[in-house]
């Protein structure tokens, strides 16, 4: 109980932190831990982009920005002082790059009045915007994930799947588990059979599962891992000698981490993307110039290019273009968190915005609205091809199965509705 | 001299028996609970609510649990993630309204009985209960084994707890990520639970229920269950010849750990995180933290429970600020250093003091009490 006395006298230490009028970008990051190979990677590309705008452009509108990183090691009570830390900086947007953060984060960041940016994870059903008023999922979910797997495999099959086989390989953790209920569905209206295969964290022993998958042969193996999982799940595939381009990995487990390590057998291994990928952007010519030749690459600045690198560059830009946005509204460049939510519920990606900053066809063209915080959901496939050792992408953005998707999105933001007490606006 | 019992004399058995005989600890606990109860409350926000009381005072109650089973007892147990998660799950079933499903025609048709929600505060109580119901049950085996092998069964009820808890949807009430959300719950009218909380009510709710741990605890094992906790530990076989019913000594130490354990994965659950999933805050991680906490702390002592939590909840954030804050190391670096150095501070706490900083704080009295002329 002593030792209480000893924490006061470190909170006068923290509480003279210093006032500087930049715009913070905090990034709950993790370089340490079972999901360091994802998350480096994202850290570099998201903090290497607002390096980029400062060197380049000054900042946002002229006001510089400030990257304040904190390490998560993905673990939630970590992420939660992590935020708590921050947000008194006046952080603008979070992205914690986490599913079990951001459902902690959703409630919090609502009270608090700052916007919580999940890329292609978190809760799918924040594609509501008029009950999760503070939370963008945009331009991609999970639920678009499954719907565009499936969909993919439509394509591939001539449009007829019933009576197929589909394994889903998934992490038994909140995130794993989001697709279950849209293959569900998608299993019931186009007729194939669903095999679900839990792994449970950190996911390095799967032997049983592929086993299972080895007994009973589906025609198709869906995975949602993360971290050393999908590594794991790659290798095991290729012992059991599973047919590569029948196996397809969510967004976070089509990374070159997961498939150089199984080597020439991971070749034709498949994964959905909803942004691009390689490094044949003029942006990174700007990058090389103004970040890496400077010396101010973030972390080693040996992940340039590869696909989480990309996506943490997507991120940043934006989160950068949504305070674009929010500038323009407010007609002031010191914007607030709660101008920044305003922003991001504006923002306008087109083409046109995508090429003016060097990243033509980066991602889909897509614009966010009160009702709808999740943009197009546009899902696009990449290849690996492991003598080249280059992702590609081999099918476009494609549109999703909003029939399935829209109902489900419905029943669940307004059970969190019911439950939180959230009257929904818009 | 700073430290001295000298003219401090009792002239009835009951003010001898008291929790802290010596006037000086019992104005310093006085002062304590003053400072914790009158002043603290009045200076916090949301950072150091979150960051740092929060998780000190509900690893306190835990590591107290933890500590009459272990340190009292003697009754190894790896089980303490699983039985958090308990009274985590069973807090969030009562203060949503526990549901229960009864069969009423012959293909799968049923009705739903639900309770009543609980006031949070009960919930709290409640989900203790529970656990202890299911730590007695889990501590059964040890009437019959001990040591290693009593500390395997325990990681049994870890791994089957934590695998439970995400199988069967009953206990996350469907939802479908597999998560449990604490909903908004006040007590007396303020909310403690849910985003729109103060840090004072927070705090000042998770204070009583430390308190209250550190009462009981401290008054349980001063007494004859105490005794007979001791006894067992001590030597079990030479406790059953004069007369201690091992049976009894053991499942009443995994009882009361347990009700302790479960109001700490309550508040856990409900205060402090908010959201939990199972397998990430309440793995075999968690078991681990909470063992060493004690062992740190030192074994068989309430204050060593609080030192133990003090120690491992503020080092990392502590580390965090030196390095990332002041010094602008990267993080990772920082991570990293934060792992090497507590794990580092572990072994050489374990070498040198291995009765934990409860021992170093009775020796610092022992030297107080003659400075400055030491012998």
């Amino acid at each position: 109980m002593k030792l209480k006395i000893t924490t006061l006298a470190l909170g006068a230490v923290m509480a003279a932190g210093p006032v500087m009028a930049d715009l913070v970008f905090p990034s709950l990051s993790y370089r340490t831990g079972p999901y360091a190979a994802g998350g480096i990677p994202f850290a570099d590309g998201y903090a290497d982009y607002f390096t980029l705008l400062n060197e380049r452009d000054g900042g946002i509108g002229g006001v510089p920005t400030r990257v304040l990183e904190c390490e998560t090691g993905y673990n939630t009570e970590k992420g939660v002082e992590c935020y708590e830390s921050t947000k008194g900086e006046g952080s603008l947007v979070y992205q914690p790059l986490s599913t079990g953060i951001t459902y902690q984060l959703i409630p919090k960041t609502t009270a608090d009045d700052i916007p919580m940016h999940t890329m292609g994870y978190g809760r799918t059903s924040a594609k509501n915007g008029a009950v999760f008023s503070h939370t963008f999922n945009y331009p991609a979910n999970y639920w678009d994930g499954a719907s565009g797997a499936v969909n993919y495999l439509l394509e591939v099959n001539d449009g007829d799947i019933s009576g197929k086989k589909i394994a889903l390989v998934y992490h038994n953790s909140a995130y794993g588990k989001e697709p279950i209920r849209t293959l569900e569905g998608l299993a019931e209206k186009h007729g194939f059979e669903l095999l679900l295969l839990p792994v449970d964290h950190p996911g390095q022993e799967q032997k049983s599962q592929w086993l299972q998958i080895r007994r009973e042969r589906p025609d198709n193996v869906l995975m949602w891992g993360w971290g050393v999982m999908n590594q794991v799940a790659v290798q095991e595939a290729v012992n059991i000698r599973y047919p590569m381009e029948n196996f397809i990995g969510i967004w976070w487990s089509g990374s070159e981490n997961d498939v150089i390590a199984a080597g020439d057998g991971a070749n034709g291994y498949k994964a959905l993307t909803f942004h691009n990928v390689g490094s044949d952007f003029p942006v990174f010519d700007d990058i090389q110039q103004y970040v890496v030749d400077t010396g101010k690459a973030a972390g080693a600045g040996d992940q340039i290019g590869t696909v989480l690198y990309n996506r943490g560059l997507y991120a940043a830009m934006l989160a950068a273009e949504a305070a674009k946005t929010a500038q323009e509204i407010h007609g002031t460049a010191d914007i607030t968190p709660a101008m920044m939510r305003d922003g991001m519920e504006a923002l306008d990606m087109n083409a046109d915005k995508m090429a003016a900053l060097g990243m033509p066809n980066f991602g889909p063209a897509f614009s966010v609205s009160c009702e709808n915080h999740g943009g197009p959901a546009l899902v696009g496939v990449t290849q690996w091809d492991a003598s080249a050792q280059t992702w590609s992408l081999i099918s476009d953005f494609k549109p999703t199965d909003a029939e399935i998707l829209a109902p489900l999105i419905a029943e669940d933001s307004a059970a969190y509705a019911a439950e939180a007490g959230i009257e929904p606006q818009c | 001299m700073f430290y001295r019992e000298a003219g401090d004399f009792h002239t009835s058995y009951p003010s001898d028996n008291q929790t802290f005989p010596i006037r000086l600890d019992r104005y310093r606990y006085y002062a304590v609970l003053a400072v914790a109860f009158g002043v603290i409350p009045f200076l916090i926000n949301d950072y150091w609510a979150n960051a740092i009381l929060l998780p000190f005072l509900i690893y306190s109650i835990a590591a107290i649990g933890l500590n009459i089973l272990v340190g009292y007892c003697g009754q190894v147990s790896l089980g303490t993630g699983g039985f958090m998660a308990v009274g985590a799950y069973a807090c969030y079933k009562f203060m949503t309204g526990l549901d229960i499903w009864l069969p009423t025609g012959p293909e799968g048709e049923y009705v739903r009985y639900a309770l009543p929600e609980i006031n949070i505060f009960f919930s709290v109580l409640l989900a203790g209960v529970v656990t202890a119901a299911v730590t007695v049950l889990f501590g059964l085996p040890s009437l019959r084994i001990k040591g290693f092998y009593l500390a395997v069964a325990t990681l049994a009820a870890q791994f089957f707890l934590v695998w439970m808890f995400n199988r069967v949807a009953w206990f996350y009430n469907y939802s479908a990520s597999g998560q449990i959300n604490a909903p908004e719950r006040g007590f007396l009218g303020i909310p403690v639970t849910g985003p729109a909380t103060e840090a004072w009510a927070t705090y000042l709710f998770c204070l009583i229920f430390t308190v209250g741990a550190a009462i009981l605890a401290r008054n349980l094992t001063r007494g004859t269950i105490g005794r007979t906790w001791m006894a067992i530990r001590d030597m079990d076989i030479a406790a059953e010849i004069i007369g201690v019913n091992p049976m009894r000594a053991k499942l009443t130490a995994f009882a009361v750990s347990g009700f302790l354990v479960g109001v700490s994965g309550a508040l856990f659950f409900a205060v402090y995180l908010g959201a939990v999933e199972v397998g990430e805050v309440f793995g075999i991680t968690k078991s681990f933290l909470v063992l060493f906490m004690i062992i740190i702390g030192g074994l068989g002592s309430i204050f060593g429970s609080f030192a133990g939590a003090a120690f491992l909840v503020l080092l990392p954030v502590f580390l965090k600020l030196l390095g990332v804050d002041l010094l602008g190391f990267p993080t990772d670096i920082v991570a990293h250093m934060q792992l090497i150095i507590v794990g580092a501070l572990i072994v050489i706490f374990l070498i040198m003091e291995p009765h934990g900083l409860a021992q170093l704080w009775r020796v610092a009295k022992e030297k107080l009490r003659l400075w400055p002329f030491p012998h």
